[in-house]
């Protein structure tokens, strides 16, 4: 059994069921192929470009075959602004031209908050992803949004997680992702974390990752 | 249980090469290539690659020491993108010239001046007549399955190949890519069997001054000419196309991935406009089609692989119930037109195919191409022939300068076209 409006199949249905997501699936082109594009939004050195690839590695297995993730394209400066992107989908991926609005936003740093959801950069009825001590109520997007926040730079500093001094969140707010969009299991995001890093390292970040899928809160369609 | 892995395409370049198992291997680094570069040389660094990998101060140097390589018999390999390509120009010709099955990769990069680290296809286009084997892929598995075969192609009929991918758009972007077991590909790629290579067991002079006629050597043997070794490079040129189709469908019933030989083909069965090119951007116009068939227009998309040899015979077939043709490349030849385009007419010239083609100069130093822009475009193309006007047109998409210019909210101007 296939939607009549979008021809969007009852198994792809299934998978996403009781999630964040199903409420807002892209319906790209009007065709079947049911895609999610993600933009990470951080700063040079704070890995956006791995946090998206783990994510790619995490909806692969848990059974997207279409995933595509790149970064920025050009050279990167450490401090810069910068994103890193993946795509999602039911089929294989087939278009490689960059995100132009997107449907989830991960800012690893708040700074990049007024940036990251300006003027069509997020789909109506999207959502975006905090890292920050506020709460979403607090925050005020510049759209129809679905807002979560969560404190991964406290949790990290929790759990002794950093690099070259500074705390460790991109892989942090991939817990954020799978509590608030339903997209990818916790359980997958560990499966994709050991494909990226070795095994200690893993095994750190993921309880660290569990702990702010525990703490992110959300609040949906805010104005 | 097959191997996937989520990888870039210079990843999986850099897997296929590891798994045709060259002996020589020499690169300068260039942007987008780099990461190829580099990983190939931690392969011959932790011993998983059993190569001489040989560091040179440039591109003309890396394509010399694999000819030399080759000329002792080695199965060699080389990459590099834009103006490091150009810098080669001069050992491609000779390469082709000698007549070694050198395999190269060119991450396209848009040339300079002005200078760009960005994708485009200018540089591979620029090296068109260099004597060649051009193949362009579409995605990461392509990139991958087409080294594997390009080795194939290039030591059965002895003309270097150039597999050619988009820089950043698939060289840095990761997606899920089937890596082959070792030994499918020995199977299907034995080592090399050189037909004739320089030993000091059996000195000879290979590539002496040729004469404009034939003549007797020393030996009293009669020789070609100049002209008679490049006519043999352009008839070896004519039968490469049944090779690589061959290549193609062997892999295919082997791992059952079948990425076309010469050209494939997206809903072209009953299709009235076709979207045509070569890379990625063919990718993203199977995209355009899906849209524009959601419109109720018969669209369908057909992605040029193999760029030299030109697949006439295939396209006249392919393009034959066509009534518009649009044609999105990332090169151009300055003060004609895109080199597609100017080829497709000439095959098309002198059968039943009587469709305008429209070309679109795309995407030029890296500005992104959105699906919607294809689709924008091709449908103008058919509504403007459909009105009756028969012209071969050109547009330069998405570029406007001057006051007419007018940001559209992705970054990239759009507007009227300066007059």
């Amino acid at each position: 059994m296939a939607c009549h409006l979008c021809g969007i199949t009852k198994q792809q249905i299934e998978r996403c069921k009781g999630s964040w997501a199903i409420s807002r699936m892209t319906f790209f082109l009007g065709g079947i192929m049911v895609m999610h594009e993600i933009i990470w939004h951080g700063r040079g050195g704070q890995g956006v470009v791995l946090a998206a690839q783990i994510l790619a590695e995490a909806a692969y297995i848990q059974g997207f075959p279409g995933v595509t993730s790149a970064p920025t394209f050009g050279p990167e400066r450490r401090g810069a602004p910068l994103t890193a992107s993946t795509r999602i989908s039911d089929t294989t991926v087939r278009t490689f031209s960059q995100i132009a609005s997107a449907d989830i936003a991960v800012i690893l740093d708040e700074s990049l908050f007024k940036i990251a959801n300006g003027k069509g950069k997020i789909k109506e009825s999207g959502l975006v992803i905090v890292n920050t001590t506020l709460t979403p109520q607090q925050i005020e997007p510049e759209g129809n949004f679905t807002v979560a926040t969560v404190d991964a730079t406290g949790i990290a500093g929790e759990y002794r997680l950093s690099m070259s001094g500074s705390p460790v969140v991109n892989t942090l707010l991939l817990g954020a992702l799978s509590m608030a969009s339903g997209l990818v299991s916790l359980e997958n995001i560990e499966k994709g974390l050991k494909k990226k890093m070795p095994r200690n390292k893993a095994f750190s970040n993921f309880q660290a990752i569990q702990a702010v899928f525990e703490r992110t809160l959300y609040v949906k369609n805010k104005e | 249980m097959s191997d996937i892995r989520i990888i870039t395409g210079n990843e999986a370049a850099a897997l296929a090469v590891k798994l045709a198992e060259p002996g020589v291997i020499a690169a300068y680094p260039i942007t987008p290539q780099t990461k190829l570069a580099e990983v190939l040389s931690e392969y011959v660094e932790s011993g998983e690659l059993k190569a001489e990998y040989i560091r040179v101060e440039s591109e003309h140097s890396s394509l010399t020491v694999c000819m030399s390589a080759s000329t002792v018999g080695a199965r060699v390999f080389t990459a590099t993108s834009s103006n490091g390509l150009l810098y080669m120009h001069e050992q491609l010709h000779w390469a082709a010239g000698s007549r070694l099955p050198v395999v190269m990769c060119c991450v396209n990069r848009g040339v300079g001046a002005p200078w760009s680290i960005f994708n485009d296809q200018q540089d591979s286009f620029s090296q068109r007549d260099t004597g060649w084997i051009q193949i362009y892929c579409r995605d990461n598995q392509e990139i991958l399955d087409t080294i594997i075969q390009a080795y194939r192609i290039a030591e059965e009929v002895y003309i270097p190949v150039m597999v050619c991918y988009d820089g950043f758009i698939l060289s840095h972007t990761m997606m899920p890519v089937e890596v082959p077991d070792a030994g499918t590909v020995k199977e299907f790629l034995p080592p090399y069997k050189p037909h004739t290579f320089l030993s000091p067991n059996d000195p000879k002079t290979i590539n002496p001054v040729f004469f404009a006629t034939r003549r007797e050597n020393s030996e009293g043997i009669l020789c070609d000419g100049y002209m008679e070794m490049r006519y043999k490079l352009q008839a070896a040129f004519e039968k490469s196309g049944d090779i690589i189709k061959n290549a193609s469908s062997q892999w295919a019933e082997m791992t059952g991935r079948d990425h076309g030989g010469l050209i494939w083909k997206y809903m072209t069965e009953d299709a009235e406009l076709i979207l045509t090119g070569m890379g990625s951007i063919a990718t993203e116009a199977t995209l355009a089609a899906d849209a524009l068939r959601n419109e109720g227009i018969r669209a369908g998309v057909v992605g040029i692989r193999a760029y030299r040899p030109f697949p006439k015979k295939e396209v006249v077939q392919a393009f034959r119930k066509a009534t518009a043709i649009a044609v999105f490349e990332k090169c151009i030849s300055y003060g004609y037109e895109g080199g597609v385009c100017s080829d497709l007419k000439a095959a098309f010239y002198g059968t039943a195919i009587k469709a305008p083609v429209h070309d679109y100069i795309v995407g030029l130093g890296g500005r992104d191409v959105k699906t919607e822009e294809i689709v924008d475009a091709a449908r103008t193309t058919l509504e403007s022939i459909r009105a009756g006007k028969t012209d071969n047109k050109i547009t330069w998409l998405n570029c406007y300068t001057g006051a007419q210019a007018e940001d559209n909210g992705w970054g990239v101007i759009r507007g009227d076209p300066q007059p």
